[in-house]
C-alpha cells in the first residue's frame, strides 16, 4: 500500500510555519496515494510547479517533476501531454505566477481544454519576494511596492476561467483539507482544463486565516448545477476578492469538451513517432 | 547558353513568387541548377515584388544584379530594372500595364479571351517566357500539371495561347543532360534536416522569414511522421519544446530575432535543466521590427551571447540548402548527446531563397541518446565523467525524474549549498570537452576557392554563395566557418594562418563574425559590410573586392 509518506522525498521543507502550502502538499499526497492504491502506476504523474513558494512542493514529493519559471507553467505542461498524452499532468503555481506573469498561457490552457489539472496556491501575496500586491490581492492593499494601498481591482480568476473555456473551474481552501482532496481529486478524473483556485494564508505576509474561516462556506452539485454556466458565473460572482460576507467554495463549472491533445494529435503519441522517410516528400520538389 | 538569369516582377498578389518557381521548375526539368531569390515588401497587396530565377550547367548558390531577361507585369518593374539588363537582354512585357522596348504581351487580353481570373497573367507571362526561352512546350505542359492546383485545363490554355503569340524564341536554353535535382528552400532543408535526425515536435509562432519552416511541416505533418503546434507566443513555444524534451520527444522550435528574444528565458532554463532542444533562427534586419521581410546577418552576436548565467551552447551558421540540411540534423543529434540547447543560425536570404538541393539523406541519422540502464535509483543529474548523465523519461515504471530551473543535486532537489552548486556548474561545463571532439569529426570550417592564394574572404551563412563566386573569378580563398560556437579556433588558425590579407565580408553594420574571431587574436584587415537589408550579389560583391585589392 502506497501511503503519503512514501511519496515524500528527502528535502527539508522550508515554508514558513502555518504556511497553507502545507495543506496544499498534504493533499496532493493523499490524492497520489490512493490514485497508487487504486492500481494506477504514478510514474505516470508528471508535475509541474512555476518560481515562488508553491514551487518548492516539487521537491516534496517523489514523483516526476519539473521545476520551471515563474508564469510558465501551462506551456511547460502542455509540452510534456502533448509529447506524451498518456501521462498525467499536475500543475502548481501562485497567484502572483498564473495570474500575473503567466496570465496569458493561463487563458490559452483554458481556451484550447487541453486534459490538465491546474492548482492555483493563491495567497494574494508575494511571499518570496517578500510582501507586494498580486493580481488577486484586495485594492488599498499596502505591500512594499504600494506603500499607499494597491491601486488596481482584484482579477477575479474563477469568472476568468469560465470566460475563458476551462471544463473545471472550483475553488477550494487550504482551511478545508477534506474538501480539497475531493476537489484535486475530481479535477484530476475530470478530462479537459482543470482549475482550482486554492485560498490560502501567507502566515507571514499576508495571514487571512480568520478572514476565510468566518467567509467560506462550502456547496455542491446538489445546491448549484456546475453545467449551467449562466449559473456558474453568477456563483463566481458572489465574492470578487475584495472583502465580502460569504465566499463559495466548490466545483463552480464542470462541462464535457473535446480535448486539445484528442484534436491535434489524431492518436498519435510525438514520444512514439518514428519520422518517416523524406524521399518521397523531396521528389515532389522537382 | 549554359547559363541564364531571368526577373520576373509585379504587384504583391501578382503572384510573383510563385511564377518564379513555376520558372525555376521548368529550367530544373531540363537540367539546369538553380538559385532563386524573392524580393518582397511587408504587405498583402500593390507594392513591388520581384524574384530573380538564376539558372546555370554548374551549382550555384547566389544570384547576380545583372540579368538577361526582365519578366515585367507592371510598370515599376520595367522602370526599376532595366539597368539590370545586359547587352543582350530583353524586357517581356505586358503591354497594356507597361510601355517599352522588347516583347510585349498583352496579358490580360489572353486572360480575358479565355474567361480566366486576372491572377492567371502571371500564366500567361510564364508561357510567353518559356517560348522566349525556347523551351518546348510539352515540357512546360507538363510543369504546368504539376505545379498548378486548379483550373489546370483552363492555366494550359492561357500559358499556350501566350507561348504561340511570342512568335520566335529569344534565346536558345538547351536541354542538358543531367538529373533534375529537388528545388528546396533553406527553410525547407531546416525542416527535412531535422526530420532525418528523428523530429516529434516543432513548436513555433509565426515570424517572417522562419514561418514557411511551421508551414512546411505543417502541411507535410503525416507524410513526415512529425507534429507541429502553432502556441499563443514564442514564450509558449520555448516552453513547450522543454516539456515535450523533458517528456522525451525531439523537438524544435523557429523564430526570427525579435521571437527569440522572448525565448532567451527558456533558453538559460535549458542550461540549468540540461534540456536538449534545437533553436533555428532566422535572421531579419533588426533592431525590432526592423525590415520584416528582407535579409540581416545582425544576430550573431546577440545568438552566441544568449541567455543569463554560464552555460554550453551550439550555434551552427549553415550558408546553403545542403548546409541547412546537415547543420540542423548535427544540431538535433548534439542537443540530444549532451543534453544542450543547440542553434541553427540562418537568415532571410538562406531561409526563403531555393536551391538545386543534392544533399544525401542518409548522412543524417538520428542518434540515439545515452539511456539509463534501470540500476539502482535513477538520478537526472549523476555527476559522470564527461558530464552527460544517462536520459530516462517520466512514464518509465522504474524511474522518477526530476528536472529543474535552480539549482541541485544529482536527484534533481535544490540545494543552496556551495560545494554542491560548484560541483554542477563543473558537471555541465566538463561536457565541452566531448563536444568539441564531438564536433571535431566534422567539417567545422569550409575553404572555398584558390586554397593558395594569400587573399582570404573570410564569410558565414548565406553570404558564402557570391563570396565563392568571386574568390573563383579572383583566384581567391573563401574561408567559411559553420559553426560558431564554440568557435572551431584550430581549423580556423590552419585556414587563416598563410593569409596576408583577410577580408571580412558580411550582412551587417559592424562586422559580428569580425568581433567574434579578433577576440580569439585572428585580425580582420579589411571589412566589406552590407546593411541595406539586401543581400550580396555576385557582381556586386566582385566590384567591392576589387576595389579593396587593388
Amino acid at each position: 500500500m502506497t501511503t503519503p509518506k512514501k511519496i515524500e522525498t528527502y528535502a527539508v521543507n522550508t515554508w514558513c510555519p502555518g504556511c497553507g502550502n502545507f495543506s496544499i502538499l498534504t493533499s496532493i499526497r493523499k490524492v497520489l496515494a490512493n490514485l497508487s492504491n487504486e492500481g494506477f502506476d504514478l510514474h505516470r504523474v508528471a508535475m509541474v510547479s512555476g518560481i515562488g513558494c508553491h514551487a518548492k512542493i516539487v521537491d516534496y514529493v517523489d514523483v516526476n517533476t519539473f521545476y520551471s519559471i515563474h508564469g510558465r507553467v501551462p506551456p511547460a505542461m502542455t509540452g510534456i501531454k502533448l509529447a506524451n498524452p498518456d501521462l498525467t499532468v499536475i500543475g502548481h503555481s501562485g497567484d502572483g505566477d498564473a495570474y500575473g506573469e503567466g496570465v496569458e498561457h493561463l487563458i490559452f490552457s483554458a481556451k484550447r481544454n487541453i486534459d490538465l489539472t491546474y492548482i492555483i496556491h493563491n495567497n494574494r501575496v508575494y511571499g518570496l519576494t517578500t510582501g507586494q500586491f498580486t493580481p488577486t490581492s484586495p485594492t488599498g492593499f499596502k505591500g512594499r511596492s504600494t506603500p499607499m494601498g494597491s491601486p488596481e481591482e482584484p482579477l477575479n480568476p474563477i469568472e476568468l476561467m469560465i470566460a475563458s473555456g476551462a471544463t473545471f473551474v472550483a475553488r477550494g481552501f487550504s482551511g478545508k483539507i477534506k474538501q480539497l482532496q475531493d476537489l484535486i481529486r475530481a479535477a484530476i478524473d475530470h478530462k479537459g482544463f482543470s482549475f482550482i483556485d486554492v485560498l490560502q494564508p501567507c502566515y507571514t505576509f499576508y495571514d487571512t486565516y480568520n478572514f476565510y474561516r468566518e467567509r467560506v462556506y462550502e456547496f455542491t452539485g446538489q445546491e448549484h448545477d456546475a453545467s449551467d454556466r449562466t449559473a456558474a458565473l453568477a456563483k463566481a460572482g458572489e465574492w470578487a476578492y475584495r472583502e465580502g460576507e460569504r465566499i463559495p467554495i466548490g466545483i463552480f463549472y464542470q462541462v464535457e469538451r473535446a480535448t486539445y491533445e484528442e484534436t491535434l494529435l489524431r492518436g498519435r503519441i510525438p514520444v512514439k513517432l518514428s519520422p518517416k522517410d523524406i524521399r518521397p516528400v523531396l521528389e515532389k520538389h522537382i | 547558353m549554359k547559363e541564364i538569369s531571368i526577373l520576373i516582377g509585379g504587384k504583391a498578389g501578382d503572384g510573383i513568387r510563385q511564377a518564379g518557381q513555376t520558372v525555376s521548375t521548368l529550367l530544373n526539368r531540363i537540367g539546369y541548377r538553380i538559385f532563386f531569390y524573392d524580393d518582397y515588401p511587408s504587405l498583402i497587396r500593390g507594392g513591388h515584388n520581384f524574384s530573380i530565377i538564376r539558372a546555370s550547367e554548374k551549382r550555384i548558390i547566389a544570384h547576380k544584379d545583372s540579368v538577361d531577361i526582365i519578366v515585367a507585369l507592371n510598370k515599376d518593374t520595367a522602370e526599376k530594372h532595366k539597368s539590370r539588363l545586359n547587352a543582350e537582354g530583353m524586357i517581356l512585357y505586358d503591354s497594356k500595364a507597361v510601355d517599352t522596348e522588347g516583347v510585349g504581351i498583352d496579358f490580360m487580353q489572353i486572360v480575358k479571351q479565355l474567361d480566366g481570373l486576372p491572377i492567371m497573367r502571371n500564366t500567361a507571362a510564364i508561357g510567353a517566357l518559356a517560348k522566349v526561352l525556347g523551351i518546348e512546350w510539352p515540357v512546360v505542359e507538363r510543369v504546368m500539371k504539376d505545379t498548378i492546383e486548379k483550373q489546370v485545363a483552363l492555366n494550359l490554355n492561357i500559358a499556350q495561347l501566350a507561348y504561340e503569340k511570342v512568335g520566335t524564341s529569344r534565346f536558345v536554353i538547351e536541354k542538358l543532360d543531367q538529373k533534375s535535382l529537388p528545388l528546396v528552400s533553406g527553410n525547407e532543408a531546416i525542416a527535412l534536416g531535422a526530420v532525418r535526425a528523428g523530429l516529434n515536435m516543432y513548436i513555433a509562432y509565426p515570424m517572417t522569414p522562419a514561418s514557411a519552416i511551421l508551414h512546411y511541416l505543417a502541411a507535410h505533418e503525416d507524410d513526415l511522421g512529425v507534429v507541429t503546434v502553432h502556441p499563443e507566443s514564442e514564450i509558449a513555444v520555448a516552453l513547450m519544446a522543454l516539456g515535450a524534451a523533458y517528456a522525451g520527444a525531439r523537438s524544435m522550435v523557429g523564430t526570427s530575432g525579435g521571437g527569440f528574444a522572448l525565448m532567451t528565458e527558456a533558453l538559460s532554463l535549458a542550461g540549468q535543466g540540461e534540456f536538449p532542444v534545437v533553436f533555428i533562427e532566422c535572421q531579419r534586419p533588426g533592431p525590432s521590427t526592423g525590415v520584416p521581410t528582407y535579409t540581416m546577418q545582425g544576430d550573431l552576436s546577440f545568438v552566441v551571447h544568449a541567455g543569463h548565467g554560464e552555460f554550453l551552447k551550439v550555434v551552427l551558421a549553415p550558408g546553403d540548402a545542403e548546409e541547412a540540411f546537415y547543420l540542423t540534423g548535427l544540431a538535433m543529434n548534439l542537443a540530444w548527446k549532451f543534453h544542450i540547447p543547440t542553434f541553427v543560425l540562418s537568415d532571410k536570404h538562406l531561409s526563403e531563397s531555393i536551391f538545386s538541393f543534392a544533399a544525401d539523406p542518409d548522412k543524417i541519422k538520428p542518434e540515439p541518446p545515452l539511456i539509463w540502464d534501470g540500476q539502482g535509483k535513477y538520478k537526472r543529474y549523476l555527476d559522470t565523467q564527461d558530464g552527460i548523465s544517462p536520459l530516462a523519461f517520466p512514464g518509465d515504471p522504474a524511474a522518477t525524474v526530476k528536472v529543474t530551473s535552480y539549482e541541485h543535486d544529482e536527484y534533481g532537489i535544490t540545494t543552496e549549498d556551495p560545494d554542491q552548486i560548484a560541483r554542477m556548474q563543473e558537471k555541465r561545463l566538463r561536457k565541452k570537452e566531448g563536444l568539441i571532439d564531438e564536433l571535431a569529426k566534422n567539417e567545422q570550417v569550409k575553404i572555398y576557392g584558390n586554397r593558395e592564394s594569400k587573399t582570404v574572404l573570410l564569410c558565414w551563412g548565406s553570404t558564402k554563395g557570391a563570396c565563392i563566386e568571386v574568390a573563383e573569378q579572383l583566384g581567391l580563398k573563401v574561408v567559411q566557418p559553420l559553426v560558431l560556437k564554440p568557435l572551431p579556433i584550430d581549423p580556423l588558425r590552419q585556414a587563416l594562418s598563410d593569409a596576408d590579407m583577410i577580408i571580412g565580408i558580411e550582412v551587417n553594420a559592424t562586422g559580428q563574425l569580425a568581433k567574434l574571431l579578433s577576440g580569439h587574436g585572428f585580425g580582420i584587415d579589411h571589412m566589406i559590410l552590407r546593411y541595406d537589408a539586401r543581400p550580396f550579389t555576385v557582381d556586386g560583391l566582385l566590384d567591392k573586392v576589387k576595389e579593396v585589392i587593388s
